[in-house]
């Protein structure tokens, strides 16, 4: 036995969230936390382009503006892939509710079908958003 | 429920649906009711908002001065924010430790989805029913 009292050595947590790698199932379930709280923040932006909308055409020009510059485009895009993540893992939480697809291997297969579903909505979003 | 014999619940029980909490399932069955709901309206809303790309400024203000898309809008605002308030509710009552922290952080989350779905409801029943 080493000389350092057991109670102050350092013992790995398990699972180490550092060292662990997070299984599919794992991976999509906090990215359905993280982006529901992308989301939460993204509605400022709904709120202030109403608002704006509501205030005049001057204000209106200022969000619609920061909507089509760069850096809203990124967080346009940022968020428009979120809401689909969030929209299709959201649906696959409700199958789970009504406690169907409940297997290991099902919830593989579901996590793959809710990250192709939500890649393919974006592009297709996307492909609406410029040719529109 | 799927075994009623093996149950450590009373009859009465059972038959009001409560339990301890005095709640039984309604918080829960209604998150799930209004989050089917908000996918619905998810998908129209995006298709009203799809369709205002590029739009001008008095585009947008005639669309929010019909009926339809004003009624849409502030359904989806409404099942948005509620949808929102309870759900980071969850992520605090999760990863916010203390009684006090934890209450403070649902409170004032819970306060800022409300004004901001009064304040864009306002905008676009101002833009409905202004000049």
């Amino acid at each position: 036995m080493t000389d350092t009292p057991a109670a102050k050595r350092q013992r790995p947590l398990s699972p180490h969230l550092q060292v662990y790698r997070l299984p599919l199932p794992a991976l999509t379930s906090i990215t359905h936390r993280i982006t529901g709280i992308a989301l939460s923040v993204g509605t400022l932006l709904l709120v202030w382009w109403l608002v704006a909308a509501a205030a005049g055409p001057e204000a209106y020009a200022t969000a619609a503006g920061f909507i089509a510059s760069p850096i809203g485009l990124i967080l346009m895009f940022g968020w428009s892939a979120a809401l689909w993540y969030h929209f299709f893992n959201g649906l696959r939480h409700l199958v789970w509710d009504s406690v169907k697809m409940l297997t290991l291997q099902q919830s593989y297969s579901s996590a793959n079908l809710v990250i192709g579903a939500s890649i393919g909505a974006t592009i297709v979003t996307w492909v609406l958003v410029f040719a529109l | 429920m799927t075994n009623p014999t093996n149950s450590f619940r009373t009859p009465l029980g059972r038959v009001r649906g409560l339990g301890s909490a005095k709640h039984g399932a309604q918080h829960w069955l209604t998150y799930r009711i209004a989050s089917a709901g908000l996918a619905v309206l998810t998908v129209l809303f995006l298709a009203l908002i799809l369709g205002l790309i590029g739009a001008s400024y008095e585009d947008v203000v005639a669309t929010f001065k019909k009926p339809y898309p004003v009624i849409l809008t502030i359904l989806f605002l409404g099942a948005t924010f509620h949808h929102a308030a309870y759900g980071l509710q969850e992520v605090f009552e999760d990863y916010v430790h203390g009684k006090l922290a934890k209450l403070a952080a649902i409170g004032l989350t819970k306060a800022a989805a409300l004004v901001l779905f009064l304040l864009a409801s306002f905008a676009v029943l101002k833009i409905a029913f202004g000049a």
